[in-house]
């Protein structure tokens, strides 16, 4: 569990939450794809986002990261100076410098979150540079710290990550995001698509940084064993409402909803 | 001792020179009239004035005749010249509906009030050449029957939207935005699409149209009507308040008819591509219609995958003009961005040897 | 700005666009002037010569000459090479003006790939012609978030291929038409002119108007305004050098072309621009 830094508690803000979440719904057409959600999140904490294809988590997610306007609904943010803003009563400019600095987005599929055809070093250092960091050497120097953090060979840094497996693409994809130190990062299906040795890889490195960066996630995941290794606490969609939430190891072993039980009791042993 | 080549000037007048040559041909061989041009070679005027965007027969015959030929090139002088001409007033919107038939037919109904007319069309004949005419003075075809008196011509676009089954097209920007008067910007509205559409060329066009019939952004299209006819153009002087005929212009219309199947704003109807052309630009309509729909996805909630869909895509490289310049505009001297790429292979070239042969030591 | 008769241009107006275009590209010529860089957007006309041969320098210049102008047109630094003379007898037909192959004697030089060697004045109005104005468009290919990205400054994308040339190369590839940031602000590109010439357009006392008739973008310099060519502190912009010196006159600080004079690959090293080499060539002979 992360602790809170002297400065959380100095500027006043002891236990607000990081994200607040009020009455949020999104339609296409006649199909509802979110219901009334509402729920917080606080810094350093991992919320997994379960349910079905069709459930509207990942909706949820475009919707809590911007990409999509909500129908209805808030969705409040604490700045890092403390104040609080409704997303998008935030002019556009404010919203994509958010995007660049303070969130990451891990796509499940790495081309989506990836520049395949340039350098990893290009790929991490790019945050760097939209910010303003203009030596060469200092650049390259922060990519490789990186790329020895998520565990990719040093020597790679020159190379495109279309030559990398695709536990190293998600990898190179969360360092791409991890370096400019945001403080909550949305994750799609993060482990979609990898074989299981490499899942479980990937979980544990994602598992260390959230602890060692006090990062705040929002993960959306089918897969409950995926939601078990990395979630504080649990939100379980179906047909775009909440059904069920609590803390992951009371929901998975002890779930009230019907829906959740059914989950549950599908899930592979 | 090296001296600079002079002699630029020299060199194209004697080119222009060649050019006239060329374009008159053998001076035995009698030399092409406009009269000819506009009479027997309609529809490559038709193409001409259509994508010139001026509506002059005798122009565009000038035009081919100056460009030997070539099309794109009879295009960009009557476009060149167009920018020339002064704009004395906006004329009444066209009403096809009024217009004298030459040709009508519709796809999706067996018969319809006005009737199927077929006009003088290539579509029912045999591709087969016909060396009879090669040779020329020949007696005239004995002249087709007499076409009935044709009563009114409605749209069969109305019917269906007697039954309210087809959109309602009418009704847009209050001023139509004018493509040749303000830069495209984006996105654009539906009425400069297709001002950019009209005046592009009809190849790129059938293209993108060809394309969505084979999965590529499909909309299901019939051709709800196609309609060659004569209309009036009309203006309203100030000084008299009602509207006058100024002249008279041969238009082909296209009005494709594609399946839609309702939103939460919108019944479920048929949705409609448009096309319009001068004279007698068949394909060129219908590819146009096909596009038009093509480029309304976003607005209809449909999901934009495919080249046609793609609003800057389509609509930035629509004009022969601009690509056709563009594209030869690689034939001007471009070595001193080559010497700079030169220099720059070089040393980079230096650089490669060098570290084989230090790898290899 | 007075009309000629038509008869002496040829039945056209003076400098062939109506004075209704000459306005409206002049208001797009001041909008440029008040934002440095910033590519403003203008109803470009079709002109007698072709799209991507220089109608965009033409419709501006078009637009500022008067008849006590004189005029100098460069391609490649040449005023001989045959699209500056096609564009040099444009304006002599449809305006009449007088017209020079010297620098000095200029008050506005239409240039096409180079600066001319010789430095501006502030008396002297400079022309580029463009053919891709957008400096984000092989990052980007969509217009709607290149002005998006040119509101917000976002020009990161621009450093990565900086840095991604280095970590490649070695240095930094792009040896012509290389991206400035003009007045602390705007990211623009100059035309294909080589890197060589880029540092001429920094402070310069000239007006530089940039015109991309194709797609239609109209971009201004004023006077003294810094123009900074991108790079890293640790990796700063450098021009070319040459190891040989002009043939013909001796120049070792101008932008030499390589011509091939034998089939055996037998090449000469002479100034692009032509006017400067006769200014050097005549210094010579003086002495």
């Amino acid at each position: 569990m992360t602790e809170l830094s002297l400065a959380d508690v100095t500027h006043g803000v002891g236990l607000a939450p990081l994200l607040r979440v009020a009455g949020l719904a999104k339609n296409f057409g006649e199909r509802v794809a979110c219901r009334d959600v509402s729920f917080e999140i606080w810094r350093g904490e991992v919320l997994g986002v379960v349910g079905e294809s069709g459930s509207g988590k990942t909706t949820l997610l475009n919707c809590l990261s911007t990409r999509l306007q909500p129908d209805a609904g808030r969705i409040e943010y604490r700045l890092r100076d403390g104040r609080v803003a409704e997303l998008f009563e935030l002019p556009e400019p404010a919203r994509r410098l958010l995007m660049r600095t303070d969130w990451g987005f891990v796509h499940q599929k790495p081309r989506d979150g990836l520049r395949l055809g340039l350098s990893a070093g290009a790929n991490i250092g790019e945050r760097l540079m939209a910010i303003g960091e203009r030596h060469y050497g200092d650049i390259r120097s922060a990519a490789v710290d990186w790329l020895a953090k998520v565990e990719i060979e040093i020597e790679r840094v020159d190379e495109a990550p279309l030559t990398f497996s695709g536990g190293m693409q998600q990898r190179l994809q969360i360092a791409r995001n991890l370096v400019s130190r945001p403080r909550l990062v949305f994750m799609d299906e993060p482990t979609g698509g990898l074989d299981v040795s490499v899942q479980a890889r990937l979980l544990d490195l994602l598992r260390g940084l959230c602890d060692e960066l006090g990062l705040a996630a929002i993960v959306v995941t089918h897969d409950l064993g995926v939601a078990r290794l990395l979630a504080h606490r649990l939100i379980v969609m179906r047909g775009g409402a909440i059904v069920e939430t609590g803390l992951t190891d009371q929901v998975l072993d002890d779930p009230q909803h019907p829906y959740t039980q059914l989950l549950v009791s599908s899930m592979l042993q | 001792m090296y001296v600079a080549v002079k002699g630029g000037e020299k060199a194209i007048s004697a080119a222009h020179r060649l050019l006239a040559e060329a374009r008159r041909g053998d001076p035995a061989v009698a030399e092409v009239t406009l009269a000819q041009i506009d009479e027997q070679l309609a529809l490559a005027v038709d193409r001409v004035m259509t994508e010139g965007s001026v509506y002059d027969r005798e122009l565009a015959a000038l035009a081919i005749k100056q460009a030997r030929g070539d099309l794109v090139e009879a295009i960009f002088l009557l476009r060149a010249y167009r920018t020339t001409l002064p704009r004395l007033v906006v004329s009444e919107p066209i009403d096809t509906e009024r217009a004298a038939i030459k040709r009508r037919i519709s796809a999706i109904f067996k018969d319809v009030p006005g009737g199927q007319v077929l006009g003088p069309t290539f579509d029912y004949t045999h591709r087969l050449l016909d060396f009879a005419l090669a040779a020329e003075g020949r007696e005239a075809a004995a002249p087709p029957p007499e076409p009935a008196e044709m009563g009114p011509v409605p749209r069969v676009s109305s019917l269906l939207g007697d039954e309210g089954l087809i959109e309602n097209a009418a009704g847009g920007a209050l001023e139509p935005g004018d493509l040749t008067r303000d830069p495209l910007r984006f996105p654009a509205s539906r009425e400069v699409r297709l001002q950019n559409l009209a005046r592009g060329d009809e190849g790129y066009l059938l293209a993108l149209g060809y394309s969505t019939q084979r999965g590529y952004g499909r909309n299901h299209p019939f051709a709800g009507e196609i309609r060659i006819g004569t209309v009036e153009v009309e203006i309203v002087p100030p000084e008299l308040g009602f509207p006058v005929t100024i002249g008279e212009i041969t238009v082909t219309e296209c009005e494709m008819v594609n399946q839609f199947k309702g939103s939460d704003a919108a019944p479920p109807q048929f949705t409609a591509g448009y096309g319009l052309a001068f004279g007698e630009s068949e394909r060129k309509a219908m590819a146009m219609a096909l596009v038009d729909r093509a480029l309304r996805a976003a607005e209809l909630g449909e999901d934009v995958t495919a080249p046609a869909q793609d609003q800057e895509f389509v609509l930035y490289h629509s004009d022969n003009v601009e690509a056709s310049g563009f594209t030869q505009h690689l034939k001007l001297p471009h070595y001193v961005d080559f010497q700079a790429e030169l220099n720059l292979i070089r040393r980079l070239r230096a650089e490669w040897d060098g570290a084989i042969k230090e790898a290899a030591e | 700005m007075s009309e000629i008769a038509s008869s002496e241009t040829g039945g056209y107006n003076f400098a062939y666009l109506d004075e209704q275009t000459k306005r409206m590209i002049r208001r797009a010529i001041l909008k440029a002037v008040a934002i440095p860089g910033y590519q403003v957007p203008f109803a470009s006309r079709e002109m007698p010569l072709p799209y991507g041969w220089g109608t965009g320098g033409i419709q501006v210049t078009a637009s500022i000459i008067g008849r006590d102008d004189t005029l100098k047109v460069i391609d490649q630094g040449a005023d001989d090479t045959t699209n500056a003379v096609s564009i040099r007898r444009f304006f002599a037909r449809t305006a009449g003006v007088a017209t020079t192959e010297q620098t000095s004697e200029a008050s506005i030089i239409q240039t096409r790939h180079r600066i001319p060697e010789m430095p501006l004045t502030e008396d002297q109005i400079i022309v580029y012609q463009v053919p891709i104005p957008e400096p984000l468009r092989w990052l980007e290919p969509r217009e709607a978030e290149t002005r998006k990205m040119h509101a917000l400054a976002e020009y990161g994308p621009m450093y990565v291929r900086l840095y991604e040339d280095i970590a490649q190369y070695g240095r930094v590839t792009t040896a012509y038409d290389y991206p400035v940031l003009v007045n602390g602000r705007y990211l623009m590109r100059p035309s294909p002119i080589p890197k060589f010439d880029n540092p001429k357009m920094d402070m310069n006392p000239a007006l530089q108007l940039f015109g991309a008739g194709r797609e239609k973008r109209i971009y201004a310099v004023p006077p003294h305004t810094s123009v900074k060519s991108l790079d890293f502190a640790d990796h700063p912009f450098a021009v070319e050098k040459w190891d040989e010196r002009c043939a013909i006159c001796g120049a070792d600080d101008s932008f030499l072309d390589e011509i091939i004079v034998d089939d055996r690959g037998g090449r000469m090293f002479v100034c692009s621009d032509t006017d400067y080499c006769r200014g050097c060539q005549s210094a010579k002979a003086a002495e």
